[in-house]
């Protein structure tokens, strides 16, 4: 496709807009698009064939200089998700990984979805007697598990008794 | 233990009898994706963390109002042609089929008397839905959010001051939200307009795909638009923008139409009556064949070229007609050929039903159909 400014460089730039219901297309290269005072770097999130997550991933692989990544970044300490492993599969691990990689996940927001600020629906965090008590179930169940696994049998009797404890309060 | 597919009947296909812009937008989905705070994400947590969670949502959607007498199911539960019933209803994804075996690892929850529910462990711990038919994004999301609404008070999300709601992948992460519309655009596929269109769609934050979501492909000119980006903007802004250019594109299709009635309407009827006397007689129907003649038999419902049969029939056909549904209507493992046949015959029969109903054949009382029998006039 041709740039309609200068019809003749190839365009690279593709903005749409929609103003009064009324969908609009214009494609310029990247000299016509500076002159328009468009951004090539606010543009290409948009460009077809370069999704921004591969783009980031592939960052990640070969720090750039848009988001570098230190590779010695250590592991999520919750889950134990390295960069390398959401390099590969394109996903994080849990909650706390958005807290461990913050600065690196910031920029791929920014990029995926043009900002990196939740603007929706607020949760506060109101969570009932139930689900702390699930919650709490839950985890001691783990602890359990993992107790008796390694023949710790002190905790694994006092977690047993907590449990029963909680169980017997429902 | 309840049998799935005793109770699995009608559930989830509230849909089918249709909404505004029935004729041309098929169904309206609003998809939310939580997670649990300190469970790890369903990809990295092991099987007892995945039956905690799975213990979790089932004790809070067993409380909320907004499910109330739906049902809950342990993937394991399911027998294999349930389970793909449920993928041809699009009320689970082939993500929570996969989802590593063991005890409870994937659960799914139906409400009973709305196409509404709650899919566990699929990519996030929850994925809930809502699934009206035709454009109906509003009356969606008001009853995502409520089920939304009612499960967050229960549980504790994982939501991050900034972030938002957090999910595995970070391109649902924000508002987790996923809207859809499902539209059958064949007039833009047959005026060529439709990669303009769908290029616009895409330059606008929203995104399209065949009829099975990710990576499918397009059959019987059926696709589903998107919003692209979940994060930055409220959930009414998202779904207003999409609503909005589904109208756009509705306006565009019906354009189409009408420079196909005006610049050829003879291969217009034709192609709709070829396609109702394919779907009426046929003996051996595939699938992606009977998608594409129904494709043409809505189009003529839609521009009054046939009088019958109802876009209820329609949406009753592209969901039953499916393998899955065939073989339990059947009682039988079917093989390929003969869900061909299987299929021909549902059909003929369901537009036999249909036209009975409404007491006339398609043709009856249009007086434009008989133009075709004439020769063409101006010649």
């Amino acid at each position: 496709m041709v740039c309609e400014d200068c019809g003749e460089r190839e365009a690279a730039v593709h903005l749409t807009s929609i103003e009064a219901a009324e969908m609009q297309s214009i494609h310029l290269c990247v000299g016509c698009a500076a002159e328009r005072g468009i951004s090539p770097e606010s543009a290409d999130a948009d460009a077809p064939g370069t999704p921004p997550l591969v783009d980031f991933l592939a960052q990640l692989g070969s720090p750039g200089p848009k988001t570098p990544v230190p590779d010695s970044a250590e592991p999520c300490p919750f889950c134990g998700i390295s960069a390398g492993d959401f390099r590969r599969t394109g996903r994080v691990g849990c909650s706390q990984c958005y807290v461990h990689f913050e600065t690196q996940l910031r920029g791929l927001l920014r990029r995926i979805h043009g900002s990196s600020q939740h603007a929706g629906k607020l949760y506060l965090n109101e969570a009932s007697d139930l689900s702390d008590r699930l919650g709490q179930l839950s985890s001691m169940r783990r602890r359990l598990k993992r107790a008796v696994e390694t023949e710790d049998f002190e905790t694994a009797a006092e977690l047993r008794d907590r449990i029963h404890e909680i169980e017997m309060k429902e | 233990m309840i049998q799935p597919s005793e109770v699995l009947g009608d559930r989830g296909l509230d849909w089918i009898r249709g909404g505004d812009e029935a004729e041309i937008v098929l169904s309206s989905r609003i998809r939310v994706a939580r997670n649990l705070q300190g469970f790890a994400f369903p990809g990295r947590s092991g099987p007892e963390e995945r039956a905690d969670v799975v213990e979790m949502i089932q004790a809070a959607a067993e409380r909320i109002e907004s499910l109330d007498g739906g049902s809950f199911w342990g993937i394991e539960e399911l027998d294999f042609l349930d389970r793909e019933i449920l993928v041809e209803r699009h009320l689970i994804s082939r993500d929570l089929l996969a989802a590593r075996p063991g005890a409870s690892s994937a659960a799914l929850v139906l409400a009973r008397e709305t196409s509404c529910g709650v899919m566990v462990n699929e990519e996030d711990h929850i994925r809930l839905q809502a699934l009206v038919g035709g454009l109906g994004l509003d009356a969606a999301w008001r009853q995502a959010d409520r089920m939304d609404e009612e499960l967050g008070a229960l549980l504790p999300l994982a939501f991050h001051h900034q972030f938002g709601f957090l999910t595995a992948c970070p391109t649902n992460v924000g508002t987790g939200l996923r809207a859809s519309v499902l539209i059958h655009i064949p007039g833009l596929v047959l005026t060529k307009e439709v990669s303009k269109v769908l290029e616009g769609i895409s330059q606008v934050g929203l995104t399209y795909r065949g009829l099975y979501g990710e990576g499918s492909e397009v059959v019987g000119n059926f696709f589903q638009i998107s919003n692209q980006t979940t994060l930055g903007k409220t959930e009414e802004d998202l779904i207003d923008h999409l609503g909005r250019v589904t109208g756009k594109v509705i306006e565009y299709e019906r354009s189409a139409r009408s420079v196909l009635l005006a610049e050829a309407p003879s291969v217009l009827e034709d192609k709709v009556w070829r396609a109702y006397g394919i779907l009426r007689t046929a003996r051996s129907l595939a699938l992606e064949e009977m998608m594409n003649l129904l494709s043409g038999v809505r189009l003529g419902v839609s521009l009054k070229l046939l009088k019958s049969p109802r876009v209820e029939t329609l949406n009753d056909i592209l969901v039953r007609g499916q393998s899955a549904h065939l073989e339990r209507a059947a009682g039988a493992k079917l093989t390929e050929h003969e869900a061909d046949v299987c299929r021909a015959t549902y059909v003929r029969d369901k537009l036999a039903r249909d036209e009975r109903d409404a007491g006339h054949a398609p043709a009856d009382g249009t007086s434009d159909t008989t133009a075709v029998d004439g020769p063409p006039s101006g010649g």
